[in-house]
């Protein structure tokens, strides 16, 4: 199987998303801002990171990148998308999902070990997961206030489409601690927190990323 | 029409005359204005007067430390030298780790633009030392920061600290960089000068050194980076009045701008152009700008250079040569490239949309000409300018208020004896600014980018894996107890030196190299002087005991108010290797019966301690005592035992004695434990809070502790166990003394910054 | 050369905390009149010649699309500016 992972100017943990990958046993396919091809990839990761400086917007100059002309359409049609963190601003900006990512409420960059609550498990990122499980991720950002306006919201939650919410204190002003949600289809999933650094013992908080990656595994097998 | 020539040329210069040139204005003496007229034969012109003015300052040229610095090599074995692939002279020093792979590291500071700045000081900090280890040649690996300010309740501080902090994270974070660790210390003495020093960690295959040299007639010489623009050159725009300029000066600003954005794409560049084996010769612009690039560059070469100045791509067309030169705009690097090789090294920078301008090319010859729309305004020997500055002997003389401090002892101090009174001088010392809890800075920088950050703050020593094959990593401290340099700045550096190289062991590395960033007053001052030397020749002696040696470091002179100077402040940091990082100890008490053991001696020694400075404001007497020796058996002890798996923790024991070492133990990840200090010193309140040197506080996994108690019997490391982990404890409980509950640690330990700066 | 000035604000019913902070430290400098802050952007273009009709049009189709997040984000004016 295999996974694209898109670097920008300014990508961080796209090596990280690549180590992910292989960790499952899938290829990671390195996929290049300017180039217009995905380069028939099973699924595609938009990682974590400042692509562009976060300039004017956390992923506003991003979502205009030749590669994007080619994933917007892909993920319309149903190719699985994980945004992480910068992904997740980016999967916004482009209006593949709904809502948009501000400044922590606290105006501070914060990184701690996330504990999460796991909401959807239709996802073709998160079938491997249980629902209502706790899991603990690193959340590591400066804009990660989740924001839509309320009737947006009241369809997120109707529709069963928010994936991962905050446990415990809020930890960026996110309304109604949204951590993470998905489009209608399933398909396309954005959150803040890094899964990608929670899979190796010894090198993060715990192991439980791993059920991410080999979530898009499975569905894409099958 | 004539065209009034708007520049100093040599050819004007040369021309004789009695020109008054604003030496004095930018910052040069009289004989050193009249040793650049021997070495040119002529007055400088106003562009070379404006190089040997930076480059011969105080922070570029290290003129007042430079005599000092042959301690380093005349305490540097053979031995020691085996394991330096690159040493002191380079931008940083390079050390074999082993397995093929080679790691750079350097801590330097950015004292004074961040009392000016904060952000922009502590972010170009940062940028600046980033771009040292990449110079090398490295992929930077992780940084670390050492920040010291005032009182921490002082308005000052709330100005600074906050920016400080944001600034570091801001930049190294969008860089990717995990931060794995730091120091945050408050000390009256830093009120008016904070020290922000920055350490970076890079990686690379041993045959991908590069070096900061200029070799071979008719190689290029590239401009590659962010424009230029009028950053930093606050004091040359003095210079505008020189010429035929009727606008009068122009004001520049003082302060550099930092974008990170610049940087990372700089870094996947170079990265870039290394692999593709294009780069020559490689410097990155830090202070003093294009006029140390090209002559340091040259200097280290093997003939001169020549340089068209206008060809510099600028963000603000109104600059003028002088400024230029001056510059210190952020993100700008500088590689020698061969003709073949140019195509290729181009089509890489446009790839990832970095500028890049062929701005002269190395020559043959011994000079460094630089022109100016076809008119020469410099040409010097280089090496003047870069390497052969001002050495100056500086007056030293032991301070007359020494004898005085050192036998103001401790002593007679009141001190707590009851368990009642220990248990709340540990609450309060545990609450207090330097051994509270610091997530509220940690917590800001990114720890996890790269995946490969095996321990990181509040734990001893940062520890990051290199090879994600095999596991082998390094492990980094960085220490200093300014108090204990006070009062004897010999002892102090070796303490410091000391306690790097424990607690890089006590996370299970085998310590290797040295860096420094020696943080003094003012070099005018004999018994700064005195000071300087004192720490310097502590630090290379006690390397040379060691057997690890300096591979490179910094010096900032002048951070003091008046009169006041900083404590001196010789932060000392060791680099150690790990073959397998998973290995590694973390502090924390984990394990239901751990046994717990008490390593090294411990005595009468509340000099300098965080008590004496909490409680009673007091500072006199002399640092603890220290045993080389000792620590490296020691560190032996250690590394052993944690590549074996017998420990369930260790953590060093440094401020506030035992009771913080046994406090945080308890705090990492809220396991108790019950302890007994009868068997560490008989007066409990020196077993608690006495501050004794070659400590560390272990337990051992359950079924380990004979292997362990083997290990410290053949090391000759004395040992006493004191206790056991017991999870049933809710918090601490020290027998027949007093009993404090997690919560109420807790309260007190995280409660104290957040209480100054907010959530 | 013309310019073009495009003014952006947060939407008001979205969270503002720099805007937030500015109102706090504003009591701190003798302004204590002041009931609230909300901060925005500015953008000004930079156009060869006159500023013409369609580059108003274009300005305001790249405010809505790329300067602003029309999520958060409202355009508040896009305006000539007369040359110095």
């Amino acid at each position: 199987m295999r996974i694209g992972v898109v670097t920008f100017p300014g990508s961080l943990d796209d090596r990280d998303a690549a180590r992910a990958v292989r960790a499952v046993g899938a290829e990671a396919v390195a996929l290049w801002h300017a180039d217009r091809t995905l380069r028939d990839v099973d699924a595609v990761i938009l990682p974590g990171g400042f692509s562009y400086g976060d300039y004017l917007r956390c992923g506003a100059i991003a979502r205009f990148a030749p590669v994007m002309e080619e994933l917007v359409p892909a993920a319309q049609g149903g190719l699985p998308v994980l945004g992480i963190c910068n992904g997740f601003q980016i999967l916004c900006e482009s209006h593949l999902l709904p809502g948009a990512l501000i400044r922590n409420d606290h105006r501070k960059f914060v990184c701690v070990d996330q504990k999460l609550r796991v909401e959807n498990t239709s996802t073709t990122w998160t079938s491997d997961l249980e629902l209502g499980s706790h899991i603990r991720i690193p959340l590591k950002n400066g804009e990660g206030g989740f924001v839509a306006d309320v009737p947006t919201l009241e369809r997120l939650e109707g529709d069963g489409r928010i994936v991962f919410r905050y446990a415990g204190k809020n930890p960026n002003g996110s309304y109604r601690a949204i951590a993470g949600i998905t489009n209608e289809r399933g398909n396309v999933v954005g959150l803040m927190p890094h899964p990608e650094h929670a899979i190796e013992e010894g090198f993060g908080p715990s192991t439980d990323g791993l059920a991410f990656f080999t979530s898009v595994l499975s569905r894409v097998a099958a | 029409m004539t065209v009034v020539s708007r520049v100093d040329t040599v050819e004007s210069a040369a021309a004789g005359g009695d020109a008054v040139q604003p030496w004095r204005e930018l910052g040069l003496k009289e004989d050193e204005y009249d040793n650049i007229r021997e070495i040119l034969g002529r007055r400088p012109t106003s562009a070379e007067l404006a190089m040997y003015s930076v480059m011969w300052s105080e922070h570029c040229s290290y003129k007042s430390s430079k005599i000092h610095f042959a301690l380093w090599g005349e305490n540097t074995t053979d031995a020691m030298r085996e394991k330096l692939l690159v040493g002191i002279g380079e931008n940083a020093g390079v050390v074999d780790i082993g397995d093929g792979w080679a790691v750079t590291f350097k801590v330097e500071s950015h004292n004074h633009p961040s009392y000016v700045e904060p952000y922009q000081g502590a972010a170009t900090g940062v940028g600046g030392i980033v771009r040292d280890i990449m110079s090398m040649g490295a992929r930077p690996i992780a940084v670390m920061d050492p920040l010291r300010f005032g009182n921490l309740h002082h308005p000052d501080t709330l100005r600074v600290l906050p920016g400080i902090v944001a600034g570091i994270g801001g930049y190294g974070n969008c860089l990717g960089l995990p931060n794995i660790g730091g120091e945050v210390v408050f000390d009256e003495c830093y009120q008016g000068n904070p020290l922000v020093n920055a350490l970076c960690v890079g990686a690379m295959r041993i045959e991908d050194i590069h070096l900061a040299s200029a070799r071979g007639a008719g190689n290029k010489v590239v401009l590659f980076g962010a424009k230029t623009g009028g950053d930093g050159i606050g004091g040359v725009s003095v210079l505008a009045s020189e010429t035929f300029d009727e606008g009068g000066p122009t004001k520049r600003p003082s302060v550099q701008v930092g974008d990170p954005f610049a940087e990372k794409v700089l870094i996947e560049c170079c990265l870039e152009l290394y692999a593709a084996k294009v780069v020559a010769g490689i410097q990155d612009l830090g202070g003093a700008g294009l006029s140390c690039a090209t002559s340091e560059l040259a200097s280290n070469g093997d003939g001169g250079m020549r340089v068209e100045l206008d060809l510099v791509p600028l963000r603000d067309a109104s600059l003028r040569p002088e400024e230029i030169l001056m510059s210190e705009s952020q993100e700008r690097m500088m590689a020698v490239v061969e003709p073949q090789h140019l195509d290729r090294f181009l089509e890489i920078t446009d790839r990832w949309d970095v500028e890049a301008t062929v701005i002269g090319e190395v020559t043959d010859g011994d000079r460094l000409v630089i022109t100016w729309h076809g008119e020469t305004i410099v040409d010097v020997p280089p090496r003047s300018v870069a390497h052969d500055g001002p050495v100056y002997q500086r007056p030293l003389g032991r301070p007359a208020y020494l004898d005085a401090l050192q036998q103001n002892e401790t002593r007679g101090l009141e001190r707590p004896v009851t368990g009642q009174q220990l248990r709340a001088t540990l609450l309060t010392l545990l609450g207090s600014p330097n051994l509270c809890d610091k997530s509220w800075v940690t917590k800001q920088y990114d720890r996890y980018v790269m995946g490969n950050t095996a321990l990181a703050m509040p734990d001893d020593a940062g520890v990051v894996r290199v090879d994600e094959e095999t596991g082998r990593g390094v492990a980094i401290s960085t220490d200093c107890n300014g108090r204990f340099a006070k009062l004897d700045p010999y002892a102090g550096a070796q303490l410091a030196l000391a306690e790097a190289y424990r607690n890089v062991a006590t996370a299970g590395a085998v310590p290797l190299a040295v860096t420094d960033c020696l943080n003094f007053g003012s070099p005018e001052d004999p018994g700064v002087m005195w000071q300087f030397r004192e720490a310097v020749r502590g630090i290379a002696e006690g390397c040379k005991a060691l057997g690890i040696p300096v591979t490179g470091g910094n010096v900032s002179f002048y951070n003091q108010t008046g009169d006041i100077a900083i404590h001196p402040t010789p932060v000392v940091g060791v680099l150690g290797v790990m073959e397998d990082v998973t290995t590694r100890t973390s502090t924390g008490f984990q394990t239901d019966g751990s046994p717990v053991f008490l390593l090294g001696t411990t005595r009468a020694e509340l000099d300098g301690s965080e008590w004496a400075h909490v409680v009673h404001r007091h500072l006199g007497g002399r640092p603890p005592s220290y045993d080389l020796d000792h620590e490296q058996r020691l560190a032996g002890v250690l590394t052993t035992a944690a590549r074996e798996g017998y420990l369930d923790a260790a953590h060093d024991l440094s401020e506030g004695g035992l009771a913080q070492a046994l406090a945080e133990s308890v705090l990492r990840h809220g396991v108790g434990v019950r302890v007994s200090v009868k068997h560490v010193h008989e007066d409990p309140f020196v077993a608690l809070f006495s501050e004794s040197a070659g400590r560390v506080l272990v337990s051992a996994v359950p079924g380990s502790e004979d292997d362990l108690l083997a290990l410290v019997e053949d090391a000759g490391v004395p040992t006493v166990r004191i206790g056991t982990v017991d999870t049933s404890v809710d918090g601490l409980i020290v027998d027949h003394l007093f009993e404090a509950d997690l919560v109420e640690l807790r309260d007190r330990h995280t409660g104290t910054l957040p209480a100054v700066f907010g959530p | 050369m013309g310019r073009i000035v495009v003014d952006v604000m947060l939407k008001p019913e979205i969270l503002d905390p720099q805007g937030q902070a500015v109102a706090g430290a504003l009591p701190r400098l003798g302004f204590d009149r002041i009931t609230d802050v909300r901060q925005g952007k500015r953008f000004v273009l930079t156009v060869d010649g006159d500023v013409t009709e369609q580059h108003l049009t274009r300005a305001r189709e790249a405010a809505e699309t790329l300067l602003s997040n029309p999520v958060i984000e409202d355009v508040v004016a896009v305006t000539a500016e007369a040359d110095a």
